[in-house]
């Protein structure tokens, strides 16, 4: 709806398309120089799109690999990647696990990767369909981690990400990740922009002497990737890798203040949305196409009397302390809702977890409601967001937690058969 | 935020440094890079268990050793004859497994 008013008011042309061939519009568009393949639903659409392009000549310059894995797809894209190209890949669900040792090693070689992940639940019970514990389990990789809640996001996003990842003062890899089928696969209009705006706010394609920290040149030959014994400064090379992700938070708000005035389009401060927060007593933060469904939810409560808001989160990694804190001040009660499992956390969800420790010594009394729900695709309906709601407002009002918690957490919409 | 600026020791070709000097985490590059200087790692000589020795009465001068030395270590003179670096020569032994001659003995470094 969002999406629909913008168009009038920017007089664009747009496509109706699936979240996943968003995706592989916003590759084209950052005219990415090698693209590696391997398919796996729910993000293959997003590869074939690519293929499709890359076959009837529309993207000039531009090396497609299909592989034999996702490992290999990884690690010829770190290899590209060292060699000073624009890089993109999409994976998914158990895809990403099989990537995993190649996605440490993209991070620890600070190389500034797009990938796009259409999130699915991990297996058994084998799983295709939306949650986000696919992604969020490369919290600790050194990526950056962004949720994309709309169509036209996944495109913005993914045109954003290349700007910050690619900063030189940044130059870390990062997943746009969005839930399979529920965005990847259902359609709405999103605008594709211009190529020659695209080319004016996107950096200059790395030329031959590719990046600063790294490349492959017989004139000026380097090892990279070493050994470093105990004493040397391991600790040190990885507390930048930290230090950055601190650097990129202001970085993620320029880009995306810079984009809004390119593109009209944006997206809370870059880090965080909120939505209705201004006089709100309650609110939920969401991540994902929930997040998006969530503002109906709060349009139709405040409609009802209820003074609620929402936040969504767009970053997982790094993650938005300061602006969580300020929201947690705002609100007498806050419920955290994960799509997503954290098993054996302090709450059970990921996110949740994560806004209990960033509220650590703030001083804030706002009570948090961690919320488990939609695992695998499971339908979060906009019926049962206003039952969240309304179950925060009562929170608020008595002081009384939903029933069944489990270890302070509310699993909600849990199957119960009479 | 202060930005951090990191000594670029690789970008120029010409303006290498012998040795790379950091003195905190602020000044070390992105990552961690070697450049192609001689004993970048240290002297690995001292790795070695077993010692390659060349008998020049057997030795037919052919260089296969220097060839298949993974580590350059092995080094023509002026005379032609092939010599052992032992300050980097970490004693793998390959020297003498593609020997054809079968001139180069390897030897426990506490026997030599």
């Amino acid at each position: 709806m969002v999406e629909a008013q913008q168009d009038i008011i920017q007089k664009k042309e747009t496509k109706i398309i699936k979240g996943n061939i968003a995706a592989a519009y916003a590759a084209k568009s950052a005219r990415v120089q090698v693209i590696s393949a391997y398919p796996i639903t729910p993000q293959t659409t997003v590869v074939e799109k690519l293929s499709e392009f890359a076959d009837k000549g529309e993207m000039p310059g531009t090396q497609y690999l299909k592989m034999e894995s996702e490992h290999s797809v990884m690690a010829s894209i770190i290899g590209a990647s060292t060699a000073g190209t624009r890089t993109f890949t999409a994976t998914s669900g158990q895809g990403l696990f099989y990537m995993y040792e190649m996605v440490h090693w993209a991070a620890g070689a600070r190389l500034p990767i797009v990938t796009t992940i259409s999130s699915r639940g991990p297996a058994p019970p084998w799983n295709i369909w939306a949650d986000f514990t696919d992604v969020i389990s490369c919290r600790d990789t050194g990526w950056m981690i962004s949720f994309a809640s709309g169509h036209q996001e996944i495109y913005d996003d993914i045109l954003m990400s290349y700007k910050i990842c690619e900063d030189h003062d940044i130059l870390l890899p990062k997943f746009v990740a969005y839930g399979g089928f529920t965005l990847s696969h259902t359609s709405k209009p999103v605008i594709i922009e211009e190529q020659e705006d695209v080319d004016e706010f996107l950096p200059p394609l790395p030329d031959e002497k590719g990046w600063p920290h790294i490349f492959l040149d017989p004139e000026r030959p380097m090892m990279h990737g070493n050994l470093i014994m105990p004493s040397g400064f391991y600790n040190e090379f990885r507390l930048k890798i930290h230090f950055t992700h601190t650097l990129a938070k202001q970085k993620i708000k320029d880009v995306s203040t810079e984009f809004e005035k390119k593109f009209g389009r944006s997206y809370g401060n870059g880090l965080v949305e909120e939505y209705k927060m201004e006089d709100a007593e309650i609110a939920v933060l969401n991540y994902g196409e929930l997040a998006m469904q969530m503002e109906d939810a709060v349009d139709d409560l405040r409609n009802e009397g209820y003074k609620v808001g929402c936040v969504k989160l767009r970053y997982f990694r790094p993650f938005p302390t300061e602006e969580i804190r300020q929201i947690a001040k705002k609100v007498k009660v806050l419920g955290v809702a994960d799509r997503a499992t954290a098993f054996g956390s302090p709450t059970g969800g990921p996110v949740s977890s994560e806004v209990l420790a960033a509220l650590y010594g703030s001083g804030t009394s706002t009570i948090i409601l961690p919320i488990v729900m939609g695992l695998g695709g499971r339908e979060v309906g906009l019926e049962q967001q206003k039952n969240q709601l309304k179950v925060l407002n009562h929170l608020n009002e008595t002081g009384e937690f939903p029933k069944d918690m489990i270890e302070g957490t509310f699993w909600d919409g849990l199957l119960e058969v009479d | 935020m202060n930005k951090v600026k990191w000594k670029n020791i690789c970008e120029d070709k010409d303006k290498r440094p012998e040795v790379q000097e950091y003195k905190n985490w602020q000044e070390l590059p992105p990552i961690p890079i070697s450049l192609p200087i001689k004993g970048s790692i240290g002297t690995t000589g001292d790795w070695r268990t077993f010692k390659p020795v060349v008998d020049r009465e057997t030795c037919t001068k052919c260089g296969i050793c220097w060839m298949y030395c993974p580590e350059g270590t092995i080094l023509r003179n002026e005379q032609g004859e092939f010599e052992v670096d032992y300050i980097y020569c970490k004693g793998c032994g390959i020297c003498a497994k593609e020997c054809p001659t079968k001139s180069i003995e390897m030897i426990r470094e506490s026997e030599v």
